[in-house]
C-alpha cells in the first residue's frame, strides 16, 4: 500500500510555511523531524486538562497523568518489542540514555578491559565512552570504515576477544545513512561475553527495531527524530543489565526508603528516573509512535527508498557532485559535496531558496577526517517529503554551484 | 585614506545598487575572490577564528600606528564577509577600530548573518578584529 502523501502532509502544520519567501523544503530530518498535529494536540491537551505531578499524588489529576505516562511507556515497550515495561527507561534523549549506561559501567570495568566503538559514530556515542575509559583505564578500540561508508566486519571480528566487555555501535550512521549489520555485531559480541549498546537515534525514524529478536542488551533512541517532542528519549535495557547498573542520578522518585544513614533504591524503571520526568513529553512520544505505526513503517521504508533513489539519481546529474556514503543498505540520507565548494556555501545559498539542509561535520568528525573533507551538505528525507521537493533542492544546488564556481 | 564611517557608507551604497539577495551574494562572493591572498605562514591554528563552520584565518600587523589585516577562508561566502570587514578596518588606527559601530552590516542586507548563533561566525570575526585592536592599542599606549 502506497502512502497518501497529500493527506500526510496536511497532518504537519509547519509544512505550510514559507522560508525567505519560498515554500519550505525541509530536508534536515536526520537532525529532527517535524511534528504532526496529533502530537502538538497531545501536548496542549496535557497542559490544558490534566497537568499534575505523577506517581505520588492520590488526587484525580495526578492519577490521570500517571496513567497516561505509564500507558506511553507500554506503547514504547510494544513498539520496541521489549519483554517488560520496566525495561523501558524514559530519558531526556539518546545522549542521556548513553550516559546512563556509560556512567553505570564505571564499576563494572577494570583496567585493561576493552570496549569497541565504530568509526561511523556520532560524537555522543564516542565521548561518554572515552570518559568511561579515562575513569576506568579501559581501552577503546575502533571498527574501521571503508570508502563506501561501511564498517569493516573482518577487522571487527579480529578486535573481539575475552577482554572485550562492551560494544556500542549505531544502527544507522547519522552522517552517511549507512545501515550497520547490527545482528552480526551483536551475535559476535555475545560470543565473547560482551554487552552491546545500539544507538538507534537515526534508525528509529525509518526502521522498527525488535530488541528481543535482536537480543541486544541496550537500545537507545530519541523521540524528536520520530515525530515526537524534544527532550524525551528511551533507554531499553535487558532487566538483568539494568539491575546491575547503579542509579545515574539521585533524587525523588528513584528511592525506596530514605534515612540519613542509608537510602535504598526503587526498582526498575524508577531507579533511573530521578526527579519529575518530562511527563508531557513522554505522553506525546506515545502519541507520536501511534501516529507513525498508523502510517506504517513498511510503507515509510518503501516510500523513503523511492525518494532516496530518485534524489541520488538527480543529484548525480550535477557535474562534480560526489556522494559520501554509498553502502548497499542505507536510509534516506545523502551526504555530498560539489567539487571543492565548501558545504557551508551551498547550505547558505540553498537556504535563501527555502531549502533546509544540514552542512558541516554532523557531529561525526572522524568520518570527515577519513574522507579528508571539512564537512558535507546533508539532505535527509522523511515520509512527508516529495519528489517535487527533491526537484526544488536539485535546482537550488545547481543555482548555488553556478554562483559559487 | 577614508575613515571607517566613510568606507562603511561606500559599501552600503555599493550594495544598494542590487535589487535582490542573489545579486548581493554574488557581489559578496566577488569581493571574497578579490581578497588579497594571506601569506600561508599565517594560516596557522593560532590564527583561526573560533565559532565559524568554515575556517577563517586572520593576521594582524601594526604598520606605524595603523593596523593592517590579511585573511582567508575555505568558504567563499565567509571569505566575502571577512573581505568586507577588512576593507572597513584595515589601515585604521586601533582606537578607531575599537570605537567602530558595525551596524552597516544590517544595511547591506546581511542582517541574518549578525545573529550570534549563526554558524558563519560574523560576530566572532568582528570580535576577533577588535581583540587585535585592543592588543595593539596597548602596545601604542
Amino acid at each position: 500500500m502506497g502512502l497518501d502523501i497529500d493527506k500526510i502532509r496536511a497532518d504537519f502544520p509547519i509544512l505550510k510555511r514559507e522560508v525567505n519567501g519560498k515554500p519550505l523544503v525541509y530536508f534536515d530530518n536526520a537532525a529532527t523531524s517535524q511534528k504532526p498535529q496529533v502530537v502538538i494536540d497531545a501536548i496542549v491537551d496535557y497542559y490544558s486538562n490534566y497537568n499534575a505531578n505523577i506517581h505520588r499524588g492520590v488526587h484525580t489529576l495526578s492519577q490521570e497523568g500517571t496513567d497516561a505516562y505509564e500507558q506511553a511507556r507500554k506503547k514504547i515497550q510494544a513498539h520496541f518489542g521489549a519483554e517488560k515495561a520496566h525495561e523501558i527507561i524514559l530519558t531526556a534523549g539518546t545522549t542521556h540514555s548513553i550516559n546512563i549506561v556509560a556512567t553505570g559501567f564505571t564499576d563494572l570495568l577494570e583496567k585493561g578491559d576493552e570496549i569497541i566503538v565504530s568509526a561511523l559514530e556520532h560524537h555522543s556515542n564516542i565521548v561518554p565512552w572515552q570518559m568511561l575509559c579515562e575513569r576506568t583505564g579501559a581501552i577503546l578500540k575502533v571498527i574501521p570504515m571503508n570508502e563506501e561508508g561501511s564498517l569493516v566486519m573482518d577487522v571487527y571480528e579480529e578486535l573481539l576477544s575475552p577482554k572485550t566487555k562492551l560494544v556500542f555501535v549505531n544502527h544507522v550512521s547519522n552522517a552517511l545513512g549507512t545501515v550497520n549489520p547490527i545482528e552480526f555485531i551483536i551475535e559476535k559480541a555475545h560470543k565473547v561475553g560482551a554487552a552491546v549498546l545500539i544507538d538507534g537515534a537515526q534508525a528509529t525514524p525509518h526502521i522498527k527495531p525488535d530488541v528481543q529478536k535482536l537480543g541486544v542488551d541496550f537500545y537507545v533512541a530519541s523521540a524528536h527524530k520520530l515525530c515526537g517532542p524534544t527532550g524525551v528519549g528511551v533507554l531499553y535495557g535487558k532487566e538483568e543489565w539494568l539491575g546491575k547498573l547503579p542509579p545515574y542520578q539521585g533524587g525523588g522518585d528513584m528511592i525506596d526508603q530514605v534515612t540519613f544513614e542509608k537510602t535504598t533504591y526503587a526498582g526498575l524503571p524508577h531507579k533511573f528516573e530521578a526527579g519529575t520526568p518530562n511527563i508531557c513529553g513522554g505522553i506525546a512520544f506515545g502519541v507520536a509512535l501511534d501516529y507513525m505505526n498508523n502510517v506504517g513503517f513498511d510503507a515509510i521504508a518503501a516510500y523513503e527508498e523511492e525518494l532516496l533513489q530518485y534524489a541520488t539519481a538527480e543529484l548525480k546529474q550535477i557535474k562534480g557532485l560526489r556522494i559520501y556514503g554509498e553502502a548497499k543498505e542505507k536510509t534516506a540520507v545523502i551526504s555530498f559535496n560539489v567539487g571543492t565548494i565548501h558545504p557551508y556555501d551551498i547550505g547558505t545559498i540553498v537556504d535563501k531558496l527555502g531549502i533546509a539542509v544540514r552542512t558541516g561535520h554532523h557531529c561525526a568528525q572522524p568520518i570527515m577526517t577519513f574522507y579528508n573533507i571539512p564537512g558535507t551538505v546533508r539532505a535527509s528525507f522523511a515520509f512527508y517529503n516529495t519528489k517535487e521537493e527533491i526537484d526544488a533542492m536539485v535546482a537550488a544546488v545547481k543555482k548555488a554551484v553556478m554562483m559559487l564556481s | 585614506m577614508s575613515n571607517i564611517t566613510e568606507i562603511q557608507q561606500e559599501i552600503v551604497s555599493e550594495f544598494e545598487m542590487f535589487d535582490d539577495w542573489m545579486q548581493r551574494y554574488e557581489y559578496m562572493i566577488d569581493l571574497g575572490k578579490d581578497l588579497p591572498i594571506i601569506n600561508d605562514t599565517y594560516k596557522t591554528d593560532k590564527n583561526i577564528i573560533k565559532g565559524c563552520q568554515s575556517k577563517v584565518w586572520v593576521h594582524a600587523e601594526l604598520k606605524e600606528d595603523k593596523l593592517e589585516f590579511t585573511a582567508d577562508s575555505d568558504a567563499i561566502i565567509t571569505k566575502g564577509i571577512i573581505a568586507i570587514l577588512i576593507r572597513v578596518f584595515s589601515g585604521q588606527h586601533p582606537k578607531d577600530i575599537l570605537d567602530a559601530d558595525t551596524s552597516f552590516i544590517d544595511e547591506i542586507g546581511l542582517k541574518e548573518h549578525l545573529s550570534p548563533t549563526r554558524a558563519n561566525g560574523l560576530v566572532s570575526m568582528i570580535k576577533q578584529l577588535k581583540m587585535y585592536a585592543v592588543a595593539y592599542q596597548t602596545q601604542l599606549d
